[in-house]
């Protein structure tokens, strides 16, 4: 019988074939934490009388949530975990080295794996034809120790796409109108497959602002197929090697079965404070913004700040808004800094902080005051998600944010094109 | 086993920021002081006033959002014995049962706040002892009876040295 992405991968990595609602342990891949669920892992161990990691080149810690530490407390789970890469050998990306997701991405991620993170955005990595799913730290402790873990085999949803996006719109719309259309929990414990003629032309950055967001509809993954897309992406990020091409069996089961013309796709935004409060700008009305915010791991990448940039390069971000910028990765900035898009955004009137999660999870740099309003290129807008419960957070792609900057209020970015 | 307490009714769509706040990410590696903000912002009273036994009752997707363990295992903190909903997120589910807390789904809308309720863990019975109603979870997948059997993943890798999921 024909296999899924999800059952191939879950059944090479434990040994067997298998299908849906089965019970695995599969080997991992790779394993990894941040600043703020990696000092549970190193807890969680210590708890379990566990001292070694199995593969310490396979697992990894990020302080990135809180980077550079604004408070004494981050300042010492960084010197905890710091302690912890050192004593274990595990791979320490410290403060400026970016986001996980996106360095996960870069460096380490490759199609076939299993990968579990101690961030519910780990889904990311399906992007490149990984199965790759967010756990808590003390999951992650275990995968670390012992190489393995356990799993449901998933059902999966095939999500076929076709067709070109329009100009001015992009993949964060249509993940957007997706979680919209199938609801918060419309996928809650399966794998979504994005599959179809329409992927072809989506690059990995592309793609990954899609498995980004799998979680959001509740999915344990969001996978696409690894094909010359992922091939050229491994290839700029000096890891051809790393290679093989991947793709579900064509008479595989799904559970469910959609099909999207990504022609038809239009701008959107998810309103707060639910990600699936998605509304076409249009429809929104009149919304005064104070702050925007481009980063983070769903659309902080290269092509990201190009599409602002594009949209920013010689205007002005309104006097009564605030335009924060937030890299999420080294490479990323190393990248923007030499083809002139980082002078664009700061000429632009807006600032760029260092690669990091930043303003998105309420820790530092951007927090909201009392009824403010925030336009952000973020996956999540719920109650307090910025740092202040009386702040209001609405999802949109980087074009959007940038075209929203310079009005000082809710813009559809094809106007700016 | 049977937890018996009173129910904390909230509503759908309770975030794992609703249960750990994002603002208190400092707090993460003091767990104790962390539990005091639990809720903070849906129900600023519970944290002073949950009592041992107590039970969490919410709505669909209950748990959605980050990967955060530290939720359920402040709930645990503050004396929660389970938590009820219609259905959870996935990872809040896995991390509860990890954690030890159990979580069971049944319908919820038959609950209400301040009801006083009995769980029995091994045959999944909730009785709402406030109206008489009488409810019956699913059983957890076998794997997980293991682990919540065993009192959670730290538990259960120290008694087999490893995963032991099996049987």
């Amino acid at each position: 019988m024909g296999k899924t992405l999800a059952e191939k991968i879950l059944g090479s990595r434990a040994g067997r074939d298998v299908q849906a609602g089965e019970f695995v342990i599969p080997t991992v891949d790779f394993a990894y934490a941040h600043d703020g669920t990696g000092p549970l892992t190193v807890q969680q161990m210590k708890a379990m009388g566990l001292e070694k990691i199995k593969d310490p080149a396979r697992s990894a810690i990020f302080l990135d949530h809180a980077s550079p530490s604004p408070r004494l407390e981050h300042s010492n789970d960084h010197k905890l975990l710091r302690a912890f890469c050192k004593r274990t050998g595990a791979i320490l990306s410290d403060i400026g080295g970016g986001i996980l997701h996106n360095v996960v991405s870069e460096k380490y991620a490759k199609p076939g794996d299993v990968i579990v993170g101690a961030d519910s955005h780990s889904c990311t990595q399906g992007a490149l034809g990984a199965f790759a799913t967010g756990m808590g730290s003390t999951d992650v402790a275990v995968a670390m120790a012992f190489g393995y873990t356990w799993m449901r085999v998933p059902e999966s949803f095939q999500v076929v796409l076709k067709g070109n996006l329009a100009k001015g719109v992009y993949t964060k719309d249509f993940i957007l109108y997706f979680i919209g259309m199938i609801g918060a929990n419309g996928a809650t414990y399966k794998a979504l497959e994005f599959l179809g003629p329409g992927t072809k032309n989506l690059s990995v950055a592309a793609r990954a602002t899609i498995t980004n967001m799998a979680v959001e509809c509740g999915a344990k993954a969001g996978l696409f197929p690894a094909d010359e897309q992922t091939k050229l992406f491994l290839q700029e990020h000096g890891r051809e090697k790393d290679y093989q091409e991947l793709a579900p069996d064509p008479d595989a089961t799904y559970e469910r079965k959609f099909e999207f013309d990504l022609s038809r796709i239009e701008p959107v935004v998810a309103c707060p404070p639910f990600v699936d409060k998605v509304k076409p700008i249009r429809e929104v009305g009149e919304v005064k913004v104070h702050q925007v915010f481009i980063g983070t791991c769903t659309n902080g990448r290269l092509e990201d700040l190009h599409c602002a940039a594009q949209i920013l390069k010689g205007r002005r971000v309104h006097p009564e808004t605030r335009l924060i910028v937030a890299l999420s990765s080294r490479k990323v900035y190393l990248d923007a800094m030499r083809d002139g898009t980082l002078q664009t955004l700061i000429e632009a009137g807006g600032i760029v902080a260092g690669p990091g999660c930043g303003p998105c999870v309420g820790v530092h740099e951007g927090v909201l005051a009392d009824g403010e309003i925030c336009v952000g290129t973020q996956n999540r807008n719920f109650e307090g998600r910025m740092g202040n419960p009386k702040g209001f957070i609405y999802l949109a792609s980087p074009a959007t944010a940038a075209a929203t900057a310079i009005a000082g209020q809710l813009s559809d970015p094809r106007e700016f094109l | 086993m049977t937890i018996r307490g009173r129910a904390w009714k909230l509503g759908d769509g309770i975030t794992t920021d609703h249960i750990s706040p994002g603002r208190f990410f400092h707090l993460r590696s003091n767990l104790p002081e962390l539990a005091k903000h639990c809720f903070a912002d849906v129900k600023p009273e519970f944290a002073a006033s949950v009592k041992a036994g107590d039970i969490v009752v919410g709505g669909q997707n209950f748990g959605l959002g980050s990967s955060r363990e530290h939720a359920p295992i402040i709930l645990k903190l503050t004396g929660v014995g389970a938590v009820l909903a219609k259905s959870y997120a996935r990872i809040f589910f896995r991390n509860a049962i990890n954690s030890g807390l159990p979580a069971l789904i049944i319908d919820t809308d038959q609950i209400r706040e301040g009801d006083e309720l009995e769980l029995n863990l091994a045959t999944g019975q909730v009785k709402d002892l406030t109206t008489g109603v009488e409810m019956i979870a699913p059983p957890l997948p076998p794997v997980m009876r293991t682990i919540i059997g065993d009192g959670g993943l730290v538990e259960h890798i120290k008694k087999h040295g490893g995963l032991k999921l099996d049987g």
